[in-house]
């Protein structure tokens, strides 16, 4: 069983987190960058697999050069081997066109399943796991909170609108995976001593036989023109109430009157 | 000009309420547009559905009606979907921003060559170019976002920011059917069950007030007080993460970064301190009621009206006061 993980370095959100004033971006000094959070249980799903299976587990990221960071702490938590896919030429890419570089880079990989991250944590957009599974070919299920692999196939848990949902989805495939699939493990010492050792392979939009046309900024069919603060809620009123009831009566009054909801 | 499109979303039967937000939208933009607006549905058995798109303000229903449509499959509703906007190529597409909106339409905009915009919070067009904002960075910035090229452009939204539309009884649409080649379409996913997880009242991501609880209050027993209120009012009952962690409520009560998102008219925050990740899934709610013994509860900085006090005993009185107002109202 072979299982490829797709991560992405983000901010750390726990950080404040301010847009440029020119609205070009956010501010990156300062910025703390972590393994996506959501990331971190494909991860250990993936060394789960790996424990009850065999096979390997290949780390793949998009990123600039410090991304190599988020690859090295998959390693430390176990996971076999790191690649990264840096080029400047993939400056303003859309996820259609990382999608495209990751499908390129893990198809001269072996392997059975490729696990993502539900989204990433910097914007959100859960877009790159459906669509590295269309590239590959092969069927795909998001934000699984249950992984189970058989003989070919694997069946899978997601929580749908008004509950749940059980499949069973041909090998290979792609999935997401939602943070109560699991608890991810720390990297250990002697994890963390091997990752910094290893090799990570670096691979160009060349290296993948990629042109830019392909995957960078041209071939981008959305474009982010400008971040913005977000916008300041109305201060409101902190009140002090004098015992409960009165908390209670004024609390009716404001949806009451106010909101209208009542 | 090229058509508007809404993915109409349907679940037993109905429409879900986020059809009805996305065709009020999908209708002011193909008026300014001088655009027809098309509701496109796929299930099987769905022809009844026409009718109500029509009413909401849909000028052509388009149906893809056929047993491999008949529960959700990634691979059958990609195929759909793609076949019907090569064969019509519409300039843009709405999807709703539910599970599966949000698991098909990625794949399809893959599978088409097409600009997709997810979590979106707001639509409009400057000039010809079709223009989204949508939350970055668990909401404390806002990317605004530009579809590029000619389309179709995908647009995945949020439920609860656009208000359903008005129906227009009696109003008709053109109903055309989509006859879409099955023949070697691998379809290599099966659902093999299904639970519902019962909740008495309406969907968390559609209610119009949500009641949601914290670590404050100390143990899953105390939802109860919630449900209660939640019931008075006809709200739905969230959490912040810390009570879905210990077990007291399942996640699909979580709102935030790892949660949901909600913008309801009416968001009453029981015993949340208000972390920033928690901030992220509700902030956009236009009203935010705050109870917290805490007076530096950072939840306070953004709510309309904070009370300052003891959640057991503001809530079961709150309980009591919404009753009578409710009994002599
Ligand atoms: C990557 C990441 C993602 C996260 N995603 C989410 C997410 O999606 N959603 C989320 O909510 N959190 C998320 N968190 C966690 C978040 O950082 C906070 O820890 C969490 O929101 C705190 O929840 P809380 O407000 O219920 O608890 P606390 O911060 O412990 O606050 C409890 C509050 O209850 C008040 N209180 C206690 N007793 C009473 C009483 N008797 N009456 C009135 N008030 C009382 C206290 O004053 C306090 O303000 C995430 C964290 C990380 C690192």
């Amino acid at each position: 069983m072979n299982v490829v993980v797709c991560i992405k370095q983000v901010p750390d959100t726990e950080q404040p987190i301010r847009v440029k004033p020119d609205g070009s971006g956010i501010e990156e000094q300062g910025l703390n960058w972590i393994l996506n959070y959501y990331d971190e249980h494909a991860v250990e799903e993936a060394l789960r697999l790996r424990e009850k299976h065999g096979g390997t587990v290949t780390v793949v990221c998009v990123g600039p050069p410090r991304a190599t960071e988020a690859i090295r702490t998959a390693l430390a938590m176990g996971a076999d081997e790191g690649v990264l896919i840096s080029d400047p030429l993939l400056e303003g890419a859309d996820h259609l066109g990382l999608a495209r570089a990751l499908a390129r880079a893990i198809q001269r990989l072996t392997w059975d399943v490729v696990l993502c991250g539900r989204l990433a944590t910097d914007d959100n957009a859960a877009v790159v796991g459906p669509a590295l599974a269309e590239f590959l070919g092969v069927p795909q299920a998001t934000a699984i909170t249950r992984l189970e692999v058989g003989e070919g196939m694997a069946r899978v848990e997601r929580e749908v609108e008004g509950g749940a949902e059980v499949l069973e989805v041909q090998l290979p495939a792609v999935f997401t995976v939602e943070r109560t699939i699991n608890e991810p493990r720390y990297p250990t010492l002697p994890g963390i001593m091997r990752a910094k050792r290893q090799e990570i392979r670096t691979l160009t939009l060349a290296d993948l036989g990629l042109a830019p046309s392909e995957a960078g900024a041209q071939a981008a069919r959305v474009r982010t023109v400008r971040f913005d603060p977000p916008p300041r809620r109305e201060a409101g009123e902190v009140i002090r109430p004098e015992n409960p009831e009165e908390a209670a009566e004024r609390i009716a009054a404001f949806l009451r009157d106010v909101a209208k909801v009542l | 000009m090229r058509e508007i499109w809404v993915l109409a979303d349907h679940a037993e039967g109905q429409l879900r309420r986020i059809t009805l937000e996305l065709l009020g939208k999908g209708r002011a933009l193909a008026d300014a547009r001088g655009a027809r607006l098309v509701a496109l549905v796929l299930g099987h058995g769905v022809e009844h559905l026409a009718s109500p798109l029509a009413e909401h303000g849909a000028d052509g229903v388009l149906l893809a009606d056929h047993p491999m449509l008949a529960s959700y499959r990634v691979e059958a509703y990609t195929h759909a979907m793609t076949e019907a906007i090569r064969e019509h190529r519409p300039w843009a597409v709405l999807v709703p921003s539910t599970a599966n909106g949000r698991d098909l339409a990625p794949r399809v905009a893959a599978r088409l060559g097409a600009g997709i915009v997810t979590d979106v919070e707001d639509l409009w067009t400057e000039g010809e170019q079709l223009m989204a904002r949508r939350p970055m960075y668990t909401r404390k910035a806002v990317g605004i976002v530009a579809f590029v090229g000619e389309g179709p452009h995908l647009a995945v939204v949020l439920p609860k920011v656009f208000p359903p539309a008005d129906r227009q009884e009696g109003r008709s649409a053109e109903v055309r059917r989509l006859a879409v080649q099955w023949e070697g379409v691998p379809v290599r996913t099966r659902e093999v069950e299904r639970r519902e997880v019962r909740r008495e009242r309406v969907p968390l991501t559609e209610a119009e007030i949500v009641v949601s609880g914290g670590r404050g209050l100390r143990g899953p027993e105390n939802f109860a007080l919630l449900e209660e209120l939640a019931a008075e009012l006809g709200a739905a009952v969230g959490s912040s993460r810390p009570p879905v962690d210990s077990g007291w409520v399942p996640h699909d009560y979580e709102i935030g970064q790892t949660g949901k998102t909600v913008s309801p008219t009416v968001y009453i925050a029981v015993g949340i301190s208000g972390a920033p990740q928690h901030l992220a899934g509700m902030s956009g709610s236009k009203y935010i009621v705050a109870i917290n013994k805490d007076p530096n509860a950072p939840i306070f900085q953004v709510a309309s009206l904070g009370v300052v006090g003891d959640l057991f005993e503001i809530v079961p009185r709150l309980v009591e006061v919404v009753r009578r107002a409710k009994a002599s109202g």
